[in-house]
């Protein structure tokens, strides 16, 4: 298992802020967990429909969609950050 | 040897000169703050607030991270990062930066890094709140704050 949380509009299409999921087999990177989410109903779609707009963080560190989701406990999905 | 970054999440306002007193300290060999506010705009009078979400942990963990980057890069005597979030209206402090040196070029080039950086890396998002009762969009990254992580590298 592991826990998926969501933040802003990525938060918001997808209607949680967080989940557990079971990852199939076949998710080995960022970018196959991105393709895999978007399997899981319009909301994720909508979310998801630019992957390259989605920054990823793996157990709080940004990763790049090339990288091993690994043992990841959290993961989690944002637009673009704007703090500052 | 370098203090340990000083870094805050937080609903409340900073005080400035608090701040400063809290990161010089002792230390009376400093001779150069560089402090950099952000301010909340009122967008030519159409925005209420300014609502910021954040990650709470990886917001602090990343603003830690830059600063240990900033410390490593230049000789620096202290550095003191503070963000808020919650809902903040136009006047009113988003971020503080304080970089403190024995020379002035040190703490105003870190504290130029720690900014470019924390706007692109730190994981805070703002919405805005219209003076019309509205919940306005979320806003958008600019292409100008990837582009100015460049003279970094």
């Amino acid at each position: 298992m592991v826990k998926l949380v969501y933040f802003a509009w990525v938060r918001e299409r997808i209607g949680k802020s967080d989940e557990e999921i079971e990852l199939p087999g076949d998710v080995r990177t960022v970018g196959d967990l991105l393709t895999h989410l978007k399997t899981r109903g319009e909301g994720y779609e909508l979310a998801l429909a630019v992957p390259r707009a989605i920054h990823v963080a793996i157990d709080q560190q940004h990763c790049q969609h090339s990288d091993p989701i690994g043992n990841a406990s959290e993961i989690a999905l944002f637009p673009p950050m704007t703090g500052g | 040897m370098t203090p340990a970054p000083r870094v805050k999440v937080q609903t409340e306002d900073f005080d400035l000169q608090k701040e400063i007193d809290d990161l010089t300290g002792a230390n009376s060999n400093i001779g150069a703050v560089v402090s950099f506010c952000g301010l909340c705009r009122d967008e030519q009078g159409t925005l209420d607030a300014l609502e910021l979400e954040h990650y709470p942990g990886m917001a602090e963990a990343e603003m830690t991270r830059l600063a240990e980057e900033a410390i490593k890069r230049w000789s620096l005597d202290g550095v003191s990062i503070i963000h808020r979030h919650g809902k903040i209206t136009p006047g009113d402090n988003i971020v503080l930066v304080l970089t403190a040196s024995v020379h002035r070029q040190a703490a105003f080039e870190a504290a130029s890094f720690l900014m470019d950086f924390m706007k692109s890396k730190a994981p805070f998002w703002k919405r805005e709140l219209l003076k019309d009762g509205q919940i306005g969009s979320w806003v958008d990254a600019r292409e100008a704050d990837d582009d100015a992580l460049e003279r970094w590298q």
